[in-house]
């Protein structure tokens, strides 16, 4: 930011923020900040989810700090001390110029092309988004490009498509021009299906502006004068925040006819998703946005030839449109200067699961696991050890730490058995049953599976009967082969997407946790001490206080016990919710897994 | 067929249907819309939009039962939804959706006997590194314990069990909590 010569706060108000407590915040600000030279302002993600509320402040002289975990209770101090004595309240804040943090390394090692605004703009005011080059990329390709070359260049930008199966945008483009007809269709898909990924989400709340131009710059490219985005309906602000910038983008000329006075015509409709995680699939959603069930269909045809309403149509990821301006605005050879050789560019990964800084980030293709999780993320919140981590949402795979040293980029995830996927990286540490893993997507998969086609409909059911007979304890000998053989063959027969990698979380988690599945079918043990048929809660009589409040809280009455004496938990009636343990000042609830010495005694 | 909606009812339709019947391929919409205003779509009311709109109930039917947002039956007077994404599993979702069960009395997904809240589970809010994630009554709230949603739901149900108005809980009310 340039300098301004007056002071602005900025709150991040993307939907994790809000959850987090950020509109509280803005609203003590409106109040503390009422009478004074400052414009309140807010934005969207600001990237660092783990420190969320967040506010940014630039000062008159162009330097900006971040603030982190901002209660409304902090806010008077952080007006008088920085912004009226101009002296930054260094302790809470997690990163600003000139100030080294702990977090400092969170945004430094990033690096920032799609998320370049997000944080940054005011994702509901059109003219914020111009200010940073808005629709810029838009103008300079009505009025110096051809659509032929408009394809040529993000040719051989080397984009591929962010939506997981990287298939390269240029191409998919120019199969669309190619097709025969005037009518042609654009569609983004943002239907962000894979549980544990919220870059898409981001973005739109972000910075809905940039992924229009996306869209308006394909549609230029491939000769389509209309546009669908399919969003999820979970996403309201997202929903709301893509209206406005539509709407402000009509308003201003961007969108509608006659585009800048080039001749050329292009509109947007939002289609909202109606919770099916198989309406990501591209023949799905088509079916979808023509107002049926999200059935999948045989291709060919190919949506590039046969799309909506039998229409040529191309289908991008919301990250993908995000891309197109910067590499139009800056030039194919800028934008694969990052990455790899068959990887360009830089990739979101929405970290989750049990990573200390959990949040959205930016980073070249190639960089290695190992560096996302302890540089980026600074390793685990439990402080413990990395056991493993999953790519690519459901149908993707669990990397294990020791494999840490993988680049991320297409082929190297492919080759280990994972997939780059959508984005979504979820940080497993050693509590996590790879089992239990595996059964959750398949729960997830089994439920989601649209039934057209048997191998994934009862494949799916059977897999999943398989896992829960062995978190059960009562796995047998032979399971583990039958697991492999029913997931090749599911994988081969499956007429989608969703059913061809139904099996993926499965295969991995056996061929790098094999040693767990053993446990559970030989040894009846969980060693996570996750599943519940295979573990014990008991309470250390030597450490416990006799407080009673387990006893309180349990929800079946198990435990009982005579006040400053030590309880006593009925294994009977124990449905282990593992509730006492979340309640226990005095950690003195033990869960033991197998059929350890103390069980009997005490039960 | 139809003939145990309202007419008021029966006006709020049509206006729906009007509004997006223009559209090529509006069924979904109209669904949401519908679901929007009345909170549910009733196989009633599914007779009267095909009526209105030529699509085939079945069709309509088809629609409401394959995608996972349309309800057809109404909510509780609370709405609750638990996250059960990939984040939000490992965060311990299950405790909370046990918690609220609990709390309401249910088995799994659905309303409770009183008709006072109605738990569902949802794939991912997308707000995954702040799980366990739950909406009530479209609030979302983060970081959620079995504790805290207990609380929510008791605060919720005030004004239930003595039979007054929310805000008026009688003096030594057991839920007054
Ligand atoms: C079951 C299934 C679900 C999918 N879900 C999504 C999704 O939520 N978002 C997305 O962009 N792509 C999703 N995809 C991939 C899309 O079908 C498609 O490949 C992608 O949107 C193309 O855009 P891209 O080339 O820009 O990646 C899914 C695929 C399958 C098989
Ligand atoms: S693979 Fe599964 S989701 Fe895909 S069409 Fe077949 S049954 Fe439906
Ligand atoms: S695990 Fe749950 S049911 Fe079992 S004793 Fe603890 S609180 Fe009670
Ligand atoms: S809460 Fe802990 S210390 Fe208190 S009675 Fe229960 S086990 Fe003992
Ligand atoms: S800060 Fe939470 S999504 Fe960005
Ligand atoms: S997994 Fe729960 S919000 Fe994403």
């Amino acid at each position: 930011m340039s300098s301004t010569g007056r002071t602005i706060v900025n709150v991040g108000l993307a939907s994790c923020g809000i959850a987090a407590g950020a509109q509280k915040v803005y609203e003590a600000f409106k109040t503390a900040l009422d009478g004074f030279e400052v414009q309140l302002t807010f934005s969207g993600c600001m990237g660092m989810c783990y420190k969320e509320p967040l506010v940014e402040i630039r000062n008159p002289d162009g330097t900006r700090h971040i603030y982190g975990k901002v209660q409304p209770a902090q806010v008077a101090q952080i007006v008088e001390e920085h912004i009226q004595k101009g002296n930054p309240v260094l302790d809470w804040i997690v990163y600003g110029d000139g100030i080294k943090t702990p977090d400092s390394d969170y945004i430094e090692r990033q690096q920032r092309i799609i998320l370049k605004n997000c944080g940054v703009i005011n994702p509901e005011e059109i003219d914020s988004y111009l200010e940073v080059e808005g629709y810029q990329a838009l103008k300079k390709a009505l009025q110096s490009m051809t659509p032929e070359q408009v394809i040529d260049e993000i040719s051989r930008s080397g984009l591929r498509g962010r939506g997981g199966a990287g298939f390269p945008t240029g191409t998919k483009w120019s199969f669309a021009r190619k097709s025969p007809g005037k009518e042609k269709y654009v569609i983004c898909n943002a239907d962000e299906g894979d549980p544990g990924a919220f870059m898409d989400r981001s973005v739109l709340e972000s910075n809905p502006h940039g992924v229009l131009e996306g869209m308006l710059l394909a549609g230029y490219a491939m000769g389509a004068e209309n546009g669908y985005i399919y969003i999820r309906a979970e996403y309201p602000l997202a929903i709301k925040r893509l209206k406005i910038a539509i709407d402000q983008a009509t308003e201003k000329g961007y969108i509608g006819n006659n585009i800048l006075g080039s001749g050329f015509n292009f509109n947007i409709m939002i289609r909202e998703g109606a919770g099916a995680f198989v309406c990501g699939e591209e023949t799905a959603l088509i079916a979808s946005v023509e107002g049926k069930r999200g059935m999948p269909r045989i291709r060919p045809p190919f949506p590039a030839q046969s799309g909506v309403w039998g229409k040529p149509s191309s289908i991008n990821n919301v990250e993908t449109f995000a891309n197109v301006p910067w590499i139009i605005l800056n030039g194919a050879d800028s934008f694969n200067r990052f990455g790899t050789e068959s990887s360009k560019g830089t990739k979101v990964f929405a970290l989750a699961g049990g990573i200390a800084r959990g949040g959205l980030i930016e980073v070249p293709m190639g960089i290695t696991i190992n560096e996302i999780v302890h540089d980026i993320g600074g390793g685990l919140a439990s402080g413990g050890k990395l056991k493993a981590v999953q790519t690519g949402g459901p149908s993707g795979g669990c990397i294990p730490a020791a494999m840490g040293d993988t680049p991320v980029d297409y082929e190297s995830l492919k080759k280990i058995g994972a997939i780059m996927g959508s984005g979504g990286l979820l940080i497993m540490d050693e509590s996590v049953c790879m089992v239990d893993v595996a059964k959750f997507f398949l729960n997830f998969t089994k439920e989601e599976s649209c039934g057209k086609c048997t191998f994934c409909r009862v494949g799916t059911y059977q897999l999943l009967n398989i896992l829960e007979r062995i978190t059960r304890g009562e796995g047998r000998p032979g399971d583990i082969e039958l697991l492999e053989e029913m997931g090749e063959k599911i994988r081969a027969g499956a007429l989608c997407g969703l059913g061809q990698t139904v099996p993926n979380p499965v295969l991995t988690t056996i061929k790098y946790f094999r040693s767990e599945y053993e446990a559970h079918i030989n040894d009846k043990i969980c060693p996570a001490k996750k599943c519940k048929e295979l573990i014990t809660y008991l309470v250390k009589a030597d450490v416990c206080k006799g407080c009673g409040r387990c006893s309180k809280e349990c929800p079946t009455g198990a435990i009982s016990g005579e006040k400053k004496q030590a309880f006593v938990i009925d294994q009977e009636k124990c449905a282990r919710c593992g509730l006492c343990v979340s309640v226990c000042k005095f950690k003195s609830i033990q869960v033991i897994t197998g059929k350890g010495e103390g069980v009997t005694s005490n039960g | 067929m139809g003939e145990t909606i309202k007419d008021s009812d029966k006006a709020a339709l049509d206006e729906i249907v009007q509004k997006y019947n223009h559209d090529k391929g509006a069924a979904i919409m109209i669904l949401q819309q519908v679901q929007a205003s009345f909170g549910y779509v009733s196989e009633d009311m599914l007779d009267y939009i095909s009526k209105l709109t030529k699509v085939p109930a079945s069709d309509l039917y088809g629609i409401a039962t394959f995608y996972a947002q349309f309800r057809l039956e109404p909510v509780g007077d609370n709405f609750i939804q638990v996250c059960h994404g990939t984040a939000c599993h490992l965060a311990g979702a299950e405790q909370l959706s046990e918690a609220i069960q609990n709390e309401i009395g249910i088995k799994s997904e659905g309303t409770s006997e009183d008709g006072k809240f109605t738990l569902e589970h949802v794939a991912c809010l997308g707000c995954c590194s702040h799980g366990p994630v739950i909406t009530f009554n479209g609030e979302t709230y983060a970081k959620m314990t079995p504790e805290k949603v207990k609380k929510l739901v008791r605060q919720a149900g005030k004004s239930c069990q003595c039979g007054n108005a929310e805000g008026s809980v009688k003096e030594g009310c057991e839920a007054n909590v």
